[in-house]
């Protein structure tokens, strides 16, 4: 019998020893500036740089964080502020990108080129005038101030164009010969059909806006509006002396929903993102 | 097309233009106007001063600075995290132990809040008692001061974006690698090529779509990313990491010189209005999104 000498390696993916390896020493490097905080924030400040697996645990550096900043308070304020913004992205973008899917009417060019203009000029380069329009609103330091430059998303509208552009027309159809309005319609056919595609587009809403930062520190004032991400940096910035562990500890605390949420949901965080990416 | 319909149309997108107009549009062109009128002070209106910004931006040395910084942050960032995106992608693409580990690792930069994190950053780069600094420490090295040497400050900021982004951009060559034709590699396979080869002649090529799609995120993000500065560096020391977005920032807030914030947005949309020329101008021809 003649063997074949077939160099399977490529289709198999096959990793050489010294691949994996790299493979693995990066995966701890590009783990390590969390590894490291919870290393300092878990143990006595002498050991912050002294790495002995046998040093003692503690949780002082966790109490003496959350009497330092109000973490409950811009934990609050995080939590509405995404839920504001996603709900009005959610609504506008369906309508949105359900007329530019399935309604033809004149002047449908330009409104695609209109609305795409969002993804090259985003919220955070126009902070001067929109700085301006919101203080002229009167809505400066307050929760629906920060969502509403992200309330009309050209992303989700573009996801959604595409997503209801490949609904079968046939059920559209069906339901319009039931006596369905076109809001039913919408309702009842297009939106249970884009379930993944709404899930996929929460999950990269909500860790964009989660940790935004630039546009929330320039229009929140106080701790009645202020979101962790703007909390964080001005906890980071103590008057006098650095204390590394707490600032580890208060970082795990802001960090934690999230990340939480990221590593129980993980296998949906990663599609979420591949989907959102292939469109 | 009836009226009706039309009507439904426009009635269903009011909502989404109207926030979009009132702060995307509208703000993009007041920045435009207001790039030609100076300041009101004490009581005094802002006038019409024609070019007069646009004469003090070309004669600002901190405008060229910072103007170089972010030339030379997007050309270091931009092709590091491609590559590293494109690597990281085909190691946990393929056989390796522990992968979903290595994955989350990689990807883990995206979900974290890169304010927060770049406290912890800050930390390693701290002289005396900084990570970075100990490390060297052992081998004998001096340490460096990171973030206060002015040729070390610029670096370090790239350093810390790269480790943002490349799990990012992982995600979308990891789909794309997924959704490669096997039976190419099969054949490839046959012809007994090596795995250099292949990806050479195989995967690069059909990759090619998904890295210009990465390369104009990653150019945008290279303007747009600066939460890093006002932990790590404010821009110093001396402006030797300043970049756009921040000097916009530091213009209108902390100097309270909106004419001159609203002179250096204009430049910022120019520069965007050129990348999205490149975009659907240059390398997306023939590409409809219908």
């Amino acid at each position: 019998m003649m063997v074949l000498a077939i160099n399977t390696s490529a289709v198999n993916n096959q990793l050489s020893l010294a691949e994996k390896i790299c493979a693995w020493i990066l995966g701890f490097l590009w783990l390590m500036p969390l590894l490291f905080a919870f290393w300092a924030a878990f143990h006595p400040a002498e050991y912050t740089t002294h790495f002995d697996l046998l040093a003692p645990l503690t949780l002082e550096h966790f109490y003496s964080a959350w009497e330092q900043a109000p973490f409950a308070r811009y934990m609050l304020n995080t939590l509405i502020i995404t839920t504001i913004i996603l709900g009005c992205q959610l609504v506008l973008c369906t309508l949105a990108g359900y007329v530019l899917a399935r309604i033809p009417f004149r002047g449908q060019g330009l409104v695609m080129a209109l609305v795409m203009m969002q993804l090259m000029v985003m919220p955070e380069v126009l902070i001067v005038e929109n700085y301006r329009t919101l203080a002229d609103l009167n809505m400066i330091d307050t929760w629906v101030g920060v969502g509403l430059p992200y309330m009309a998303s050209a992303f989700g509208i573009f996801l959604l164009r595409q997503t209801f552009a490949i609904v079968p027309q046939a059920l559209d159809d069906a339901a319009r010969v039931e006596g369905c309005s076109r809001l039913q319609v919408l309702w009842k056919v297009y939106v249970p059909q884009a379930k993944p595609v709404y899930l996929a587009y929460a999950l990269v809403s909500i860790s964009y806006h989660w940790n935004n930062f630039l546009w929330p520190l320039v229009v929140t004032n106080t701790e009645a509006s202020r979101p962790l991400t703007v909390g964080m940096a001005i906890f980071g910035a103590p008057e006098s002396g650095v204390d590394w562990p707490m600032i580890c500890a208060g970082t795990l605390i802001a960090v934690s929903p999230l990340l939480a949420a990221f590593l129980i949901f993980q296998k949906q965080f990663v599609q979420s993102f591949m989907r959102a990416g292939i469109k | 097309m009836n009226r009706t319909q039309q009507l439904h149309a426009w009635l269903l997108l009011l909502p989404a233009l109207v926030m979009l107009a009132a702060f995307t549009h509208t703000p993009a062109v007041q920045t435009l106007l207001h790039s030609f009128y100076d300041n009101p002070m004490g009581g005094k209106p802002s006038g019409f001063v024609g070019m007069e910004n646009f004469e003090l931006l070309l004669e600002d040395e901190i405008f060229w600075q910072v103007l170089w910084n972010n030339t030379w942050y997007g050309l270091v960032t931009v092709p590091a995290s491609i590559a590293l995106a494109l690597t990281m992608a085909i190691w946990v693409n393929g056989r390796l132990e522990g992968r979903a580990i290595v994955r989350l690792a990689y990807f883990t930069p995206t979900v974290l809040p890169m304010i927060a994190v770049a406290n912890i950053w800050l930390f390693f780069y701290t002289p005396e008692i900084g990570l970075l600094n100990n490390v060297l420490g052992w081998f004998g090295i001096d340490g460096i001061n990171w973030l206060g040497d002015p040729d070390f400050a610029l670096p370090s900021l790239m350093a810390m974006t790269i480790w943002k982004e490349a799990g990012f951009f992982m995600i979308f060559y990891l789909a794309a690698l997924q959704g490669l034709d096997r039976s190419l590699y099969e054949a490839a396979a046959i012809e007994n090529a090596g795995r250099w080869q292949v990806f050479q002649r195989i995967t690069w090529p059909l990759l090619m779509p998904t890295t210009l799609f990465i390369f104009i995120n990653a150019l945008i993000n290279a303007f747009k990313l600066v939460d890093h500065l006002f932990i790590l560096t404010k821009g110093g020391p001396n402006n030797a990491s300043n970049l756009l977005l921040y000097y916009i920032y530091e213009n209108a807030f902390s100097f309270f010189d909106t004419a001159y914030a609203a002179t250096l947005t204009t430049v910022m949309l120019i520069i965007l209005a050129l990348l999205a020329w490149l975009q659907f101008g240059v390398l997306d021809k023939g590409v409809h999104y219908r």
